[in-house]
């Protein structure tokens, strides 16, 4: 039980090498869930050792209830971990591997025996506990490494990809596993996965990381409703948003961005007109999923025809891909949706949903409150 | 698809084959084969009938005059290989540790460097080692012999287990670290524990490099500290009297005996270390 601070950290391989965590602040309270995600390569792995105390930060300071343990050794900063290859104790039986870490701390052997069958019942291990790591499914060893990890009540649990090595069907057991475990337990946990699902699903806070640099922080709902960047919008979702580069034009006072689908044309208003956004060319970026079929021209939504070229059912949606500024758009409709390659639907777009981005920098816009937005683009970089 | 058991049993590919392997194997055994019978021979019969000749009465003599000759030195040989073996396969189990799990700033070119150890010819390092041991008061001791094996087998030890240890996931050590086990700990608990195909392959290496030695021992020791290879040349090189080869040849076969054992004895785990790694497992 514990809330942990990073302040700043830095970390570099050595000088003249580029940093591989610029600047990471991030701070979670006593019993959260935090999602450090990312493709590979984007540092999250390293601040996980980081915070293990693996690896020494180079500048900044992780504090672990209000305590700096950045010089601390890894044993003193009371964490336990499961790493993604389970790195079970070969040699040694499940019990063993659990006891480990246990008779190191020198706890005496009845307390010891007690906090095993704890362990055991609560992942449904005591079957197995006479057992070699090599005769156990992937799935059993995912359980005796998250034994390990549970048997000595730590301050902070770190899991670093722990469902990645496990099938499709099992990792979503799991995930939901870990989720129940958590509310059950309640322990300050940080999770790293490149998997937006997990993120999404497990996270009180989610961490989205992109070259050593931490590009939002903040609850689920946040990185998908309100994503700081074109990244974090990418990363985030399946199937992906979708990005349209559009025109921007000015108009009796309002600010319009241009669709064209070969066969019709449509002004999407985005907002307050500005003479410095006229002409300018921007990033459009909509979920698929906020993309509606227009039943009429009764809702005021403004809407646009377009040729169905590909569809994809995949059960619960209808995915249905059209091209909109020469650009491929995803649209998940209803799987009952009749529609035919070559069919022309009438897509309806709702503009307060839609998300606007810089073409080069790929940050976000915000056209509706047009100064503030910029307040809040600000506070959201430095936050990094 | 015909399994084996479905060919005729003796095909006339199948003879062929055994026919060659047998003549390899008898040619591989002569040499063996004249030594033990010679061995068992008196010296009247040596110079009467042929090299593959049975002996006309078995004889014993050979050997108890053989043993009679070199069992002080036999026991030399022990002296020298056991402590020489068990040391530089500790020591490079521990180097092979450090240099896999412990990276420090440099180590890759330590570890290269090392490396030269085992390309250097024995010969280059004869009088820097003589110097070293006549400073240190070893000269011609079986303790010198050890520590000059130490060394050299250092290079050839770390290099099997560091190899065999750089399989190992990095994982292992950061969860023990985690776990709060130290340095010595995570090497007593965790990494030997795995390491008996390495660790074997290194003991079968070292005994037969250091028993079978003769170079340092010739150099190295003089009169009673001298190994039972040399004893053994001495033996036989003699120019004073009658040649008594039976007496040679037993022991030649005292000499030889301990490495055939090793190998008898841990062989299998020999084969297993050799290919371990190449499976996980």
């Amino acid at each position: 039980m514990a809330t942990l601070e990073i302040r700043n950290v830095n970390k570099t391989y050595g000088s003249g090498l580029p940093d591989t965590l610029k600047a990471i602040q991030l701070s979670i309270k006593d019993g959260e869930f935090l999602i450090l995600v990312g493709p590979s390569g984007c540092g999250k792995s390293t601040l996980m050792n980081c915070i293990a105390g693996l690896e020494n930060i180079t500048g900044g300071a992780i504090l672990i209830d209000d305590q700096d343990v950045s010089g601390m050794s890894p044993k003193d900063r009371d964490i336990a971990m499961v790493f993604q290859s389970y790195a079970l104790y070969p040699t040694m039986s499940v019990r063993e591997n659990i006891e480990f870490g246990l008779k190191i701390r020198k706890m005496p052997q009845a307390a010891i025996d007690e906090e095993v069958a704890r362990v055991a019942k609560l992942l449904q291990i005591e079957h197995l506990l006479a057992r070699k790591p090599a005769q156990l499914s992937g799935g059993q060893q995912q359980r005796v490494a998250m034994g390990r990890a549970l048997a000595r009540r730590p301050k902070i649990y770190l899991f670093d990809e722990p469902l990645s090595n496990l099938d499709a069907k099992l990792r979503v057991e799991m995930r939901t596993e870990m989720k129940l475990m958590h509310q059950r337990l309640k322990t300050t946990t940080v999770y790293v996965t490149h998997d937006q699902i997990e993120a999404m699903t497990l996270g009180d806070k989610v961490a989205v990381m992109k070259d050593g640099i931490i590009q939002q922080f903040g609850t689920p709902q946040q990185i998908y409703n309100d994503p700081a960047n074109q990244f974090v919008a990418s990363f985030i979702g399946s199937p992906p948003m979708n990005f349209i580069p559009v025109r921007l034009a000015k108009q009796e006072g309002r600010l319009l961005a241009l669709l064209d689908s070969g066969q019709a044309r449509c002004e999407l208003p985005l907002g307050v007109a500005s003479d410095e956004l006229d002409g300018r060319e921007i990033i459009l970026g909509i979920r698929p999923e906020q993309i509606a079929l227009g039943t009429g021209e009764g809702n005021g939504l403004p809407g646009i025809r377009a040729e169905v070229q590909v569809t994809e059912p995949t059960g619960p949606d209808l995915l249905v891909f059209v091209t909109l500024n020469q650009t491929k758009v995803c649209c998940r409709l209803a799987p009952d949706v009749a529609c035919r390659v070559g069919d022309s639907l009438n897509l309806q777009f709702d503009p307060a949903r839609v998300l606007l981005f810089d073409a080069a920098s790929g940050e976000r816009l915000d056209l509706n409150t047009a100064n503030a937005s910029v307040k809040d683009n600000v506070t959201r970089l430095k936050g990094r | 698809m015909h399994s084996p058991a479905d060919k005729p049993a003796l095909s006339l590919s199948r003879i062929a084959i055994h026919a060659v392997l047998l003549i390899a194997v008898l040619l591989y055994l002569v040499p063996l084969v004249v030594m033990l019978l010679t061995s068992f021979k008196t010296p009247e019969d040596i110079s009467t009938g042929n090299l593959l000749s049975w002996p006309t009465v078995v004889s014993g003599i050979g050997w108890v005059k053989a043993w009679g000759t070199v069992n002080g030195y036999f026991w030399n040989s022990i002296l020298i290989t056991v402590p020489a073996v068990l040391i530089s396969t500790a020591i490079g189990a521990l180097n092979g540790y450090v240099l896999s799990m412990w990276r420090f700033r440099g180590s890759q070119l330590f570890f290269g460097l090392l490396l030269f150890g085992c390309f250097l010819p024995f010969q280059t390092v004869l009088l820097p080692a003589s110097f070293t041991l006549g400073k240190l008061g070893l000269a011609s001791t079986t303790s010198g012999l050890v520590l000059v094996h130490v060394v050299y087998g250092l290079a050839f030890t770390t290099l099997f287990f560091r190899n065999f240890y750089v399989s190992i996931p990095d994982a292992l050590v950061k969860a023990a670290r985690l776990d709060g086990a130290g340095f010595f700990t995570i090497f007593r608990r965790i990494i030997l524990p795995m390491s008996t195909p390495i660790i074997m392959v290194c003991l079968i290496w070292q005994f037969t490099q250091i028993w079978n030695d003769f170079l340092f021992g010739v150099v190295f020791s003089s009169g009673d500290s001298q190994p039972i290879t040399v004893a053994l040349n001495n033996l036989v090189n003699t120019s004073t009297g009658a040649k008594e080869y039976n007496v040679d040849m037993a022991a030649a076969m005292i000499a030889g005996l301990p490495t055939l054992l090793v190998y008898v004895v841990a062989g299998k785990y020999f084969v297993r270390g050799l290919t371990a790694g190449a499976v996980k497992g």
